[in-house]
């Protein structure tokens, strides 16, 4: 794999597969034969609760931890085996990771130096990739003198200073206050559509995912829930877990009837239809998006056919429109996005939940859902 | 109040140094005493004892031989300490290495005096009494501990990770360590190469029992010398000493102040 080339040219990102891949410590199994194919160039998210074997992935790919079985294919050569320094790929870490006795300039050079490019050479490219972080002003300074975010900065102009194929990203803004945060991910976004390296890039932070990502690889428990758009995510989640994970939702269980194509499910007394059925013997649940539900005032009249009673228990006003929650009659919580012009409610306000038996999520009811979430 | 405690504490603090510094101190105005006598207040005033610490063989001769020996332990001792603290560092079992710790660190319990006949049985028979290979081994035994303990220390506080990101920028295992780990640990490896020094170079105890006539160390030209005649080139060595380690740790200390700047 060579990917410098001679003309010092960015190299265009490079495929990752990942085939049946597991990894066990001992008894624990962190990664349990997980597939997960990256596109040249693709800007991926590894996205789950921590221990559910998204770093661990990001291990494999970096070198840093060997598969106990399966395969790594990078740009379509097989990585097994290959120790991390020979990869050719960038990573950054969440704690930086800069040498704290070489200043921001040698930092940069570093692995440049390692692969014998003359000086000239090197101080145009360690120009460039710090232009590109906006750090050009600091190459005299020493890490200990710069602010996290900087620091950041520095460490990803040093993982891309070499033009890797893939450059991997393990947390990088997961140290940082929001504010710098929002503002480093678009930074994040601009440096891969310029370089058009392929992205790997790891965090917890669903938000973080849906504003970076091409595609998300949600993970839960050392195996890849489901793999997809951001969109293709919040709205046609694959399984419960993922439903909760990204986005807000409300879970609605109860004692299940099916007749035809219909689903109805009794929560505390009324019950709730939707024209959808889960295949084979599981037990669903309805899983409903904050916009997809609305409060009226009960008795008042409202579309859709399935209402449900409860009590305004949190109501918060985003400027944009309104979030509530409402205690419903079984004891659990809904979440409700009202827009700007719907009705005002208080805390306490008696209300009815209402949705289109379209809008609800039919998904199956498996135990993995609630662990990991805190 | 806040003056008067202040005065006190400062006070105090005199008194403690000078009771540290002063039985040192006292050498000083002794090595220019005009009478051959190691009587305290001196008498008169001479440059005499210097000068035949640096013409009499016997003096310049051993003086040599303890630089040549704590050189020699300095440089071994540190680079056998600084390997064994890395490898120790990088064990993953914990009670072997922590077991094989304490077995290095020995030298440093086990009574001077036990080691020294230990040491000497064993030179009888394979002929290392006096010989430059005994001393080394012999010193280099005993200053291990001391770099060891250094070079942990600040392999303690070394964040391991800054070698996987090295890995990711490129670089091997050797070529991580040389450019990234040796640098940051480098100031543990220095004060251990002092200590070693030190150690080797004021040693008594093994080598009172390893000398021989043809090789002596200054430590016993200064323990026969003062236990057969009251010499006194003996407070003039003393003051050499005291005014050469004075510099070195001053120097030692403000390297170290402007590291920590930097």
């Amino acid at each position: 794999m060579t990917s410098i080339s001679a003309t010092g040219a960015p190299a265009r990102g490079a495929a990752i597969d990942i085939v049946s891949a597991s990894k066990r410590y001992g008894g624990f199994v962190a990664l349990d034969n997980v597939s997960l194919h990256i596109e040249a160039g693709e800007f991926m998210t590894l996205l789950g609760p921590s221990g559910s074997g998204k770093t661990t992935t990001l291990n494999v790919v970096a070198g840093f931890t060997e598969v106990t079985s399966g395969n790594l294919d990078v740009g379509g050569a097989s990585m097994v085996g290959t120790p991390a320094h020979k990869r050719n790929i960038g990573v950054v870490f969440q704690h930086y990771a800069l040498f704290p006795h070489m200043n921001v300039g040698r930092n940069v050079a570093y692995p440049l130096t390692l692969r014998g490019i003359g000086r000239a050479e090197r101080e145009k490219r360690v120009a460039r990739a710090l232009d590109m972080v906006k750090m050009a002003d600091f190459a005299h300074r020493y890490p200990s003198e710069l602010s996290g975010g900087q620091q950041q900065r520095v460490a990803l102009a040093r993982a891309i200073v070499f033009d890797p194929p893939i450059l991997l990203m393990d947390e990088p803004l997961g140290a940082l206050d929001k504010k710098l945060r929002e503002w480093l991910q678009l930074e994040i976004k601009r440096i891969h559509r310029e370089l058009g390296t392929t992205f790997v890039y790891v965090t917890h932070d669903q938000e973080e995912a849906l504003v970076l990502s091409d595609r998300i690889a949600v993970f839960n428990q050392g195996k890849i829930e489901q793999i997809g758009t951001g969109r293709q995510l919040y709205d046609e989640p694959a399984t419960l877990f993922v439903g909760k994970f990204i986005g807000d939702s409300t879970v609605l269980r109860g004692d299940v009837r099916t007749s035809g194509e219909e689903t109805a499910i009794a929560v505390a007394g009324e019950t709730v239809v939707t024209r959808k059925r889960l295949p084979g013997t599981m037990k669903p649940v309805m899983l409903l998006r904050p916009e997809k539900l609305s409060l009226t005032r009960p008795g008042q009249a409202a579309n859709g056919r399935n209402r449900l009673p409860g009590q305004i228990t949190e109501a918060i006003y985003l400027g944009s429109g309104s979030k509530y929650e409402v205690r419903l009659r079984d004891g659990s919580t809904a979440i409700v996005r009202s827009p700007l012009e719907a009705e005002i409610f208080a805390i306490g306000d008696a209300v009815s939940l209402t949705f289109a038996e379209t809008d609800a999520k039919l998904l199956a009811d498996d135990g993995r859902a609630d662990l990991t979430l805190t | 109040m806040q003056i008067h405690t202040r005065i006190v504490l400062g006070l105090v603090c005199m008194l403690v140094a000078v009771w540290l510094v002063a039985p040192t101190l006292v050498v000083i105005p002794m090595s220019f005493n005009e009478n051959k006598s190691l009587a305290f207040p001196p008498v008169g005033f001479s440059w005499q004892w210097y000068e035949n610490f640096l013409t009499n063989p016997e003096w310049s001769s051993s003086f040599f031989n303890s630089l040549k020996v704590a050189s020699l332990v300095a440089v071994v001792a540190t680079v056998l300490g600084t390997l064994a603290a890395f490898g120790l560092d990088r064990m993953r079992n914990v009670t072997t290495s922590g077991f094989l710790r304490m077995l290095l660190i020995t030298p440093m319990v086990v009574p001077g005096v036990v080691l020294a006949i230990g040491i000497y049985a064993v030179y009888l028979d394979t002929r290392l009494v006096g010989t430059l290979t005994g001393f080394v081994l012999a010193h280099t035994i005993l200053a291990i501990p001391f770099v060891l303990i250094a070079v942990s220390a600040s392999l303690e506080v070394f964040d391991k990770r800054l070698e996987t990101a090295a890995a990711s920028c490129g670089a091997g295992r050797l070529t991580a360590f040389r450019t990234v780990t040796l640098p940051l640990i480098l100031p543990g490896i220095l004060s251990g190469l002092l200590f070693a020094f030190v150690t080797s170079f004021d040693e008594i105890i093994v080598a009172l029992f390893i000398s021989n006539p043809y090789l002596k160390t200054l430590p016993v030209q200064i323990f026969t010398s003062i236990t057969r005649d009251a010499d006194p080139t003996v407070a003039a060595v003393g003051t050499i000493l005291f005014l050469a380690t004075s510099f070195i740790i001053a120097g030692g200390l403000l390297l170290g102040n402007r590291q920590r700047k930097g």
